[in-house]
């Protein structure tokens, strides 16, 4: 990464006890970014987090904030000294102070009525409900509350602990994007630990993929989605099936057909193409060799998982209007539209 | 802090083997096995009587139509706040040879005098009536507990209520009674009043005998470490029972509440029995209380007596308070954030603490005092220690409990916004445990106001207080001038105590 890195560690490494929670981590995140941290429950995320706000040492590895060094050899800055601001999972807002208390603790001799505290107040909407207890306020709200707590001293970096997490699906959907303009609207450099991936591709700048306490790979979403660099990041970012494919002199031959995409191998050599439901059609055939096991109605769309001759399954996307029935045999073919991302002996294919 | 714990019976175990000779001899001394069986067996009674009674009456209160359930929960658990020794000085005052009853019904029978209530029958009556509540409790909070729709699958499956009881309900409640029953026996174990004004031969009387006749310090040595011992290993017994409730409890949380049992006719019986009790362990001994205090007053007892007492007991029982909070905290904070080696130490300290006798610690302190600080001997700290030491245990739960309730997060978003870790112990982990900080508080001052035996042995010569006043007026058999200082001991401690004890029960 290039610029101006508000956020760089390098060979982050932590363990608790046999426990390898993280090995080997380095991130850099620019001045103003959101970048998303995404991973299964245990790859490590929320380590990460605690380590960047210094709520654990690392065992290994260095952070920088801005210019400074805040974990390294014989370095590590206290928490409170960080400027780190975060935005913990259950909210952590103190059930003895009300809204408006919580958002001025940070604050250096800060009253309810300061200035600063109502402005973050007002940033996230509650200006009216200051002066209620947490527990008068309801899940979107005191997420918001923590979040005008975390952002109140202004902060350097604002980590975010699965901010989302407690809140119901149709909720989420607002408050993330309440979030993401509020952030935004602060130019404050924030990262954001989710198990979401679709939360993660949506808030995110740039995506961290962590797996077993490894980086998989970080880029943007799109970069992300269509060059998975590991089948892991491949099947994380979801709806994901793989096809065999023979390389041969003018592309790629599959079960499906051949394919004119050119690969760096010779002949021969054997690959696995990420197909993804949208990279395929189907029209129905007497004659087709595959057969709809499943019809899924997503609303706009129609998904048929289909089970392909060699046994294999796939899922397809088709417009609503599309009607096969359960059970009818099926011709399906690749149309991508663009180069299919595939592995090669587990290594991703270059570009 | 948890070298305090050791501090009494490892000074025990000095002296012990100081003298071989007298060791050896004590424990081969029939006497010694008589005792120790006499023990054995008051406290099994006692046990197995407090769970039998314990079983049926959280039933009747948590799963029954019983009228006003939580109203009769409170009266029948109330007799845990009464100490021991008050029971039994009411309970011979009233039904002794020539006790109150006797007075009443004696001379129209002809009655020169009623069959001895003392010795083994007496002191059983007395302790389970103190220590039956213990085993209530448990056993209704490992009911409550209880997924209900656990028995309704029994029903469902074909079991009729006895069978469902028998086959479901039961086995899960087992660890329950078993520990219920094992902490009335400690309870008995740790005895010392009413097994000394009920003149039954358990070790802590032969102890407290052969302390106070002979000054015969090995002997009592010896004695007080196989008290110590037979403590122990009802400790880690219920421990044990309770580990297994726990496991019993876990996956079957958030269930549905069992549906109310129909006691049809027998719902008066039920009624009647739980008022008998009442009657038995709560009225009647605060009855009798009232009646001596009327008496004594009638005979010209004078209200001056009280004063020092009272401002002894309260006195000891504040400084008591500070200290063992004081001591207590910082092994409660280790336990409840840094859970790991040190704190699981701390942890079986604190329940081999649980196993002394009041009495052991005091003869403890007693010798060490006089061997290696002799200007301690007799002295408010060393009253104060002992103290410490016998409530440091319960102290140290209560305040888990307390800090547990604070969830960690809270402490780390104070760091990150800022502050230090002695600004955020005093800015949010100290406003929020305040409550359960006060609980903690309140519940060893009022144990200490009512402490007997460590009391008697260690306060300095001159300082009175309540329960002391109580003891020697006993046990010189001036009742009349026992009850003005037990009235205001049991109107001073049992209100707060009982709220404490039954806050999350009613």
């Amino acid at each position: 990464m290039s610029g101006d890195p508000m956020l760089s560690c390098r060979d982050l490494s932590k363990s608790y006890g046999p426990v390898r929670a993280l090995e080997g981590v380095s991130l850099a995140a620019e001045r103003g970014a959101i970048l998303a941290i995404l991973g299964p429950s245990g790859c490590g995320k929320t380590t990460l987090l605690r380590l960047l706000a210094g709520l654990e040492t690392p065992d290994e590895g260095s952070i920088h904030i801005g210019d400074r060094l805040v974990d390294g050899p014989g370095a590590h800055v206290p928490p409170e000294r960080r400027r780190v601001g975060m935005v913990f999972q259950h909210y952590a807002l103190f059930p003895h102070l009300s809204a408006a208390e919580n958002v001025a603790f940070g604050l250096p001799r800060a009253t309810e009525g300061d200035r600063r505290v109502q402005a973050m107040l007002g940033l996230v909407g509650l200006s009216a409900l200051g002066h209620r207890l947490p527990h008068e306020l309801s899940g979107g709200q005191q997420q918001r509350v923590a979040l005008a707590r975390a952002l109140a001293p202004q902060p350097e970096l604002l980590l975010l602990d699965e901010p989302f997490s407690n809140l119901d699906a149709r909720m989420r959907v607002t408050v993330r994007e309440e979030v993401r303009e509020i952030i935004r609207a602060t130019g404050t450099t924030a990262l954001f630990v989710t198990h979401d991936q679709e939360e993660a591709l949506f808030i995110g700048d740039e995506v961290a993929v962590l797996n077993g306490g490894r980086l998989e790979q970080l880029d943007a979403p799109a970069t992300l989605f269509h060059r998975p660099r590991t089948r892991f990041v491949a099947e994380f970012l979801g709806q994901t099936g793989f096809l065999p494919a023979r390389v041969t002199e003018g592309g790629l031959n599959t079960e499906l057909g051949p394919l004119a995409q050119r690969v760096d191998l010779p002949p021969g050599e054997e690959v696995d193409l990420l197909v993804r439901p949208d990279d395929l059609s189907l029209a129905e055939d007497a004659l087709g060799s595959a057969r709809v096991y499943r019809r899924v109605f997503q609303g706009m769309h129609l998904l048929y998982r289909v089970r392909l001759p060699s046994g294999r399954k796939l899922d397809v996307l088709a417009p609503h209007t599309q009607f096969i029935a359960e059970g009818a045999p099926v011709r399906v073919w690749l149309n991508p539209g663009h180069a299919l991302a595939g592995f090669w002996r587990g290594e991703a294919l270059g570009g | 802090m948890g070298l305090l714990l050791l501090l009494p019976p490892s000074y025990l175990l000095i002296r012990s083997l100081e003298a071989p000779g007298v060791a050896g001899a004590v424990l081969l001394a029939p006497g010694t096995w008589a005792a120790a069986g006499r023990t054995l067996l008051l406290a099994a009674a006692v046990g197995a009587a407090s769970s039998a009674l314990g079983l049926p009456l959280a039933w009747l209160t948590l799963h029954t139509n019983l009228p006003r359930r939580r109203l009769w929960l409170v009266l029948v658990a109330l007799p845990l706040v009464l100490p021991s020794y008050i029971s039994a000085w009411l309970f011979a005052a009233a039904l002794g040879p020539r006790g109150l009853l006797w007075q009443g019904i004696g001379p129209a029978l002809g009655l020169s005098r009623l069959p001895s209530v003392y010795g083994f029958w007496g002191a059983f009556i007395v302790l389970t009536l103190c220590a039956y509540p213990y085993s209530l409790l448990v056993i209704r909070a490992a009911w409550t507990r209880l997924d209900g729709s656990l028995e309704a699958a029994g029903r469902s499956l074909g079991l009729g209520p006895w069978a469902c009881f028998r086959r479901v309900t039961w086995p899960q409640l087992r660890p329950a009674v078993a520990g219920g029953a094992l902490l009335a026996a400690l309870y008995v174990l740790r005895d010392f009043g009413a097994v000394a004004i009920m003149r039954y031969d358990t070790l802590a009387r032969v102890i407290y005998l052969a302390y106070g006749s002979a000054f015969d310090r090995h002997t009592a040595a010896v004695l007080g470490l196989l008290l110590v011992a037979m403590a122990l290993g009802l400790v880690s017994l219920e421990r044990g029972a309770s580990r297994r409730a726990r496991l019993h409890r876990a996956g079957s949380h958030g269930g549905r509440p069992i549906a109310p049992v129909a006691l049809g006719p027998w719902r008066p019986v039920a009624l009647a029995c739980c008022a008998a009790l009442t009657a038995l362990a709560v009225v009647l001994p605060l009855g009798i209380l009232s009646h001596w205090l009327l008496r004594g007053l009638a005979a010209g007892e004078r209200l001056s007596g009280l004063w020092p007492a009272l401002r002894g007991s309260v006195t000891a029982a504040a400084l008591a308070t500070v200290l063992t909070l004081v001591a207590a905290l910082p092994g409660a904070w280790l336990t409840v954030r840094r859970p790991g080696h040190r704190a699981r130490l701390l942890g079986r300290l604190s329940w081999t603490g649980q196993a002394l006798p009041p009495l052991v610690v005091a003869l403890a302190l007693v010798f060490a005092s006089t061997r290696l600080l002799p200007a301690l001997y007799q002295t408010l700290p060393l009253l104060l220690l002992a103290y410490v030491i016998l409530f440091l245990p319960e102290a140290g739960s209560s305040l888990q409990t307390a800090l547990r309730q604070i969830h960690p997060a809270l402490g780390e978003a104070a760091r990150t916004l800022g502050r230090r870790p002695t600004a955020v112990f005093r800015t949010v982990t100290l406003p929020l445990a305040r409550p359960g900080l006060a609980a903690a508080a309140a519940l060893v001052f009022l144990t200490c106001l009512r402490e007997l035996p460590a009391t008697l042995i260690l306060s300095p010569a001159g300082f009175s207080t309540l329960s002391i006043s109580i003891w020697s007026a006993v046990s010189e058999a001036y009742f009349a001038r026992a009850a003005l200082p037990a009235l205001v001991l049991v109107a001073v401690s049992a209100p707060p105590l009982a709220w404490l004890s039954l806050r999350g029960e009613a």
